[in-house]
């Protein structure tokens, strides 16, 4: 989960660094833009809950 | 800058009055843990300043560059991306050729400026490691941090990098930072959620499946440690606006005006939301409410309205006040100083704010708003798996966390072998009637 997490979020810094390189029109870019914060929140979420999950163990 | 328009007599007083900043820090660091980790506290917070600009000065600057400075460039789809700068290693803050003094100004005190920024930001993380956070694995986590991965975000950002290249490379508005909440301030609060992440909570903290208030054991030194903080940011923000955008001495009064404001409004969100919640105002979470304001003002400095100003502040101390309690109660992160939801949430949230509240000449909203999202994006989807992965990696080999004794003794007795206060005990005496 931790793995697949921290993947995620640079996965989504990836696809926003593409809709620069290879989109042109503001939209396009705005959408693919949103697209990868979208997958770091994700990401972030996996992240988070991961570790909770690992503090409700422990406690 | 152009290098002509340095003017020296200002730069360096606002320079010599950054350190203030990580004075106050230290101090609110301090005062919310407990009494018996207090000088392992101060003495963490003095080493990690001391390493930050030993391995600064080293390897970092070399990475970090400065405005318009030599850099190493990738060319990707006929676009220059200006990645790294390529200064010397171990470069030296004196002017190579005194005949053109002013020339040579702007490395010179991009290093000095930095060297106290970078340390700014290495102190951020002891907050969320207060009372089990041990003083060699700090050291060794700052001099990663400051070598190798502070400066990577003050190049993009603040030295001609490839995020402040946006408007010229790709035809959006360019990712603005005027007083350090991308450089400083995010990754100083992603370092102290990966801290928290790794350490876990303090033993005792979470106990019969409910979480246990551990109050600060000196609010009087937290509040003054808010005013330090308020100085040092102005000089900070004034100092970096200066040195690495296109400010003017004469914005710098509205710059003053901004900052107060924000903590103001931030303070006050933070004081009435716990005095509507808990029936009471509560001093801590208050003295967060400050520092989000001036850090989320940090963002955007001279450039926003007064009214908006208020606004960002205001949002910020509340995001503090119920974020510090989201992190606590739901997600058991246990960090002490609330450095997580100070630095790295509100200083996300006024880079955004800054886009939403402002409009830059010739750009479009979308554009500004679009420019300051690929910022975020950089600071969330490179930064945090980079801070957590060198910081796993560290307590791989060098555990960060004190062992049970040290949890139970306090971080004074076991590092250091004495405590901060040895006077500090009820002698029975002292109730003896005389």
């Amino acid at each position: 989960m931790k793995l697949i997490g921290c993947l995620l979020l640079i996965s989504g810094w990836l696809i926003v660094l593409a809709a620069l390189v290879m989109l042109q029109t503001l939209v396009q870019r705005g959408a693919f833009i949103a697209a990868g914060v979208g997958t770091e929140i994700l990401g972030l979420v996996l992240l988070t809950n991961a570790y909770t999950a690992q503090q409700r163990r422990q406690k | 800058m152009n290098p002509a328009s340095i003017n020296l007599a200002l730069i360096l007083p606002l320079i010599l009055l950054t350190p203030l900043t990580s004075a106050g820090l230290a101090l609110i660091h301090q005062g919310l843990g407990r009494s018996r980790s207090a000088a392992h506290a101060m003495l963490a917070t003095l080493c990690s300043l001391a390493v930050a600009a030993i391995f600064f000065t080293l390897i970092g600057n070399h990475w970090a560059g400065y405005p318009s400075g030599p850099s190493h460039t990738l060319q990707i789809a006929a676009t220059q991306w200006n990645w790294l700068g390529s200064l010397p290693l171990a470069s030296s803050a004196n002017s190579a050729n005194p005949a053109s003094s002013a020339a040579n100004a702007l490395p010179a005190l991009s290093l000095v400026l930095q060297v106290f920024t970078v340390g700014l930001a290495a102190i951020i993380p002891l907050s969320a490691g207060t009372d089990r956070w041990r003083l060699a694995p700090i050291c060794v986590a700052t001099a990663v941090f400051s070598a190798f991965v502070y400066p990577l975000m003050a190049h993009w950002a603040w030295a001609s990098g490839w995020l402040s290249q946006l408007a010229a490379n790709f035809h959006l508005a360019s990712f603005q930072d005027f007083g350090g909440a991308a450089v400083i301030q995010v990754p100083g609060g992603l370092m102290a959620l990966s801290v928290a992440w790794i350490l876990g909570p303090r033993r005792g903290k979470y106990s019969a499946g409910q979480a246990t208030a551990i109050p600060g054991h000196n609010i009087v030194q937290v509040l003054f440690g808010c005013l330090l903080a308020l100085i040092g940011f102005i000089a900070l923000e004034s100092a970096a606006s200066l040195l690495f955008s296109n400010s003017t001495p004469e914005q710098i009064p509205a710059l003053i005006l901004n900052a107060i404001l924000s903590a103001s409004a931030g303070c006050l969100a933070a004081v009435l939301t716990t005095q509507i919640r808990y029936r009471k105002p509560d001093a801590s979470i208050s003295a967060n409410g400050w520092v989000a304001g001036l850090v989320a003002g940090s963002a955007g400095c001279q450039w926003v309205s007064p009214p908006a100003a208020i606004l960002i502040g205001s949002i910020a101390g509340l995001l503090t006040t119920y974020l510090v309690e989201i992190l606590e109660l739901r997600l058991l992160v246990d960090d002490p100083g609330g450095a997580i939801s100070v630095h790295a949430a509100s200083g996300l949230w006024g880079l955004l704010a800054f886009s939403i509240f402002t409009i830059q000449p010739g750009n479009s909203h979308l554009n500004h708003i679009l420019a300051q999202l690929i910022g975020i994006a950089t600071l969330v989807g490179i930064f945090l798996p980079l801070i957590h992965g060198a910081n796993l990696l560290i307590n791989r080999f060098l555990p960060y966390r004190t062992d049970r004794d040290g949890d139970w003794q306090g971080m004074d007795i076991r590092e250091l072998g004495s405590g901060a206060y040895p006077e500090f005990v009820i002698h029975a005496d002292e109730f003896v009637p005389r």
